[in-house]
């Protein structure tokens, strides 16, 4: 157990202070949006998202984060595999790759996507003459999405496969086991608690991310807007209801994941590379 | 009465070829021309210090390493074309390995139960052997148990039973009491053996304990810096060390300076016969602290001044002055010559000193 030292006088003031800053920056706004969402009753609340635009901007959001996140888990699976297993020439810049877009403003992460198949792009003119339509579609939202979330699932895994240490693979091949056999058997039970924690906080970011996504979407209401655009789209638009009843949808997203994210803690905390590094 | 033997007389039949086998990571060269043997059934022990290559031959044997050079052949067959899988080694690591999220029947049925189907046994047999091998290692009623919830000495023999359950050709352990505290150790040492003997299985085990290695290994292959200084029982090892470093690391060691002529060796103002073999010139002259006999100041030996005795538990330190230099000599308790007591001058006998070119 960790000693708890308490400097005298000071403690109060911290939980003082802490309560205050969560409440005004966390708790108000959160309350805010559920506020103006209901402001004018459910009816009204239920009304704008039962609109083709807000569903249809549900179903894309889901379709994105549906698409992207088991690209990134494959990914990050692969990756905190390569990066934990094995040792080879430029490993440390792999990984510096990795967390570059964590470091990254998105926009940039969606203007790469426009300037490599936009109409001005490198491949645009191939692409139209091809008739594939990747910038303002569907495909388009998927690899902003892709490069924004890339990092969650490979650094969470990869502090814990490189701890974990290789042994039990090599244990499991010496009786008898196939590559295959191994690592169903033996590399991704060993690690499915931190991939199902990782596969979320990329899902939360998923289904949040706006910067990226906004430049390669030209947010053509009903057919390139995400639920954080959509948002975006009826808030300019002074459909304060409509705008809130959307956020509360993403609001309501973030809660259930921390509830999840906090349960896996909670459960198996011993088995999150997270829960060592705090 | 069944005493363990080693038979020589025996056309020798080696189970386990190595023929020079070399391996460097990157720049470092962790095995260099390693050549060894083990008999069919043999137990085997590689020791050395951490950086021998000791660990490195031993992942070689179980395909977990590619040498860059060399053979290694078992029972007649190219090892080093097969993959790990159809080696039929069972390894135990020197953490275990065992897998974390499986029970302690899981982790031994685990050979078992990968077997293409073909080859996989009935349920109910799966289930018969595990019983069976619980029952050898002792840990009958744990089955369910998971390794978190296990000693370290349950581990182990979960770890050594799930690498019996493939029935292997070999038997190769790392370090295998390493993570053990000392009462522990020598428990299952004694274990360790009656179940190699059981089994009739070659084991090859890695150690740095020198005391384990003599205790238990029918051959003891000594390794340094990559490469085998000295193979053979561990009595051979240990009475005629082939060079100053496995005399140094099988024991305790005094050193002194001497000059070999005629078959004659000299240290300080001692005579005696030079051991068979011995270089002449300028030799270095080894002997164990506790090989010693004392003789009256007026004997034959080597002059040396009693500077303390400290008795500890049923051992005696004693440190003398030989020739301007402290040695640290032992002797048994009731053995001690009543003579030597703090500032006398007595006589000191090796009673077997090895003789090294001097380096």
């Amino acid at each position: 157990m960790t000693p708890i030292i308490r400097l005298p006088g000071l403690a109060p003031l911290m939980l003082a202070a802490t309560l205050a800053i969560l409440g005004v920056l966390i708790v108000l706004p959160l309350g805010v949006v559920f506020q103006q969402a209901f402001a004018k009753g459910f009816a009204a609340y239920l009304e704008p998202l039962t609109q083709p635009d807000a569903l249809s901007a549900i179903r894309l959001t889901l379709t994105v984060a549906a698409i992207s996140v088991p690209l990134n888990a494959v990914f990050g699976v692969a990756a905190a595999w390569a990066v934990a297993r094995f040792e080879f020439k430029g490993k440390s810049l792999l990984v510096t790759f990795i967390d570059l877009p964590f470091s990254m403003s998105p926009v940039v992460s969606g203007l790469v996507w426009v300037l490599l198949f936009g109409a001005q792009g490198w491949f645009g003119p191939w692409l139209q003459e091809h008739d594939v339509k990747i910038i303002f579609a569907t495909s388009g939202l998927v690899l902003a999405t892709v490069l924004v979330t890339l990092p969650f699932v490979a650094r969470e895994l990869i502090p814990l496969m490189q701890d974990q240490g290789a042994d039990e693979e090599a244990a499991a091949l010496t009786l008898g086991a196939g590559g295959f056999t191994t690592f169903w058997r033996v590399t991704l039970p060993n690690i499915k608690w931190a991939l199902l924690y990782g596969v979320l906080l990329c899902n939360a970011r998923a289904m949040g991310e706006f910067g990226a996504v906004s430049v390669v979407s030209g947010s053509v209401r009903g057919l390139t807007t995400t639920l954080p655009l959509h948002v975006e789209v009826l808030y300019n638009d002074y459909e304060f209801v409509g705008a809130f009843a959307a956020a509360s949808i993403l609001a309501c997203l973030g809660l259930v994941t921390l509830v999840i994210k906090t349960l896996l803690e909670w459960r198996h905390s011993g088995e999150l590379s997270a829960g060592r590094r705090h | 009465m069944n005493f363990r033997q080693v038979d020589d007389t025996s056309p020798s039949v080696n189970a386990l070829e190595i023929k020079g086998v070399s391996k460097a990571f990157g720049r470092f060269p962790a095995l260099k021309d390693v050549s060894l043997q083990a008999r069919d059934k043999e137990f085997l022990a590689l020791l050395g210090p951490s950086g021998s290559g000791k660990t490195t031959l031993l992942r070689v044997l179980a395909g977990l390493e590619q040498p860059d050079t060399g053979e290694v052949r078992f029972a007649g067959e190219d090892f080093l074309a097969l993959p790990v899988r159809r080696r039929k080694v069972g390894m135990v690591f020197q953490h275990y390995a065992l897998f974390r999220h499986m029970t302690v029947a899981q982790n031994i049925a685990f050979g078992l139960t990968v077997r293409k189907r073909s080859e996989k046994p009935a349920r109910s047999e799966i289930a018969d052997r595990v019983a069976h091998l619980l029952q050898l290692v002792q840990l009958e009623g744990l089955e369910k148990r998971f390794p978190s919830q296990l000693s370290g000495g349950q581990r182990q023999r979960v770890a050594l039973a799930r690498a019996l359950a493939i029935e292997p050709k070999m038997l190769l352990l790392d370090e295998p009491f390493g993570a053990l505290d000392a009462q522990v150790r020598r428990e299952l040492r004694r274990w360790l053996r009656e179940l190699h003997d059981r089994a009739g299985v070659t084991t090859v085990f890695v150690t740095h304990d020198q005391e384990e290695a003599l205790d238990l290994a029918d051959r003891v292959a000594i390794l340094k810096d990559g490469e085998l200084i000295q193979l053979g029982t561990p009595n051979e090892v240990y009475e005629h060390p082939a060079t100053p470093f496995v005399f140094d690391f099988l024991g305790q060691a005094c050193r002194m300076p001497g000059v070999v002529e005629r078959g004659r060796l000299r240290v300080a103002d001692w005579e005696s016969d030079a051991p068979t073999g011995a270089p002449d010139g300028a030799v270095d002259v080894y002997f164990r602290p506790d090989e010693v006999t004392f003789a009256p100041a007026d004997g034959a030996g080597l002059a040396a001044q009693v500077r303390g005795v400290a008795q500890r538990g049923p051992d005696v330190r004693i440190d003398c002055l030989i020739e301007g230099e402290t040695v640290e000599l032992q002797a048994h308790g009731p053995t001690l010559p009543p003579g030597v007591t703090t500032g006398l001058s007595v006589r000191i006998k090796p009673l077997r000193p090895q003789v090294y070119a001097a380096g």
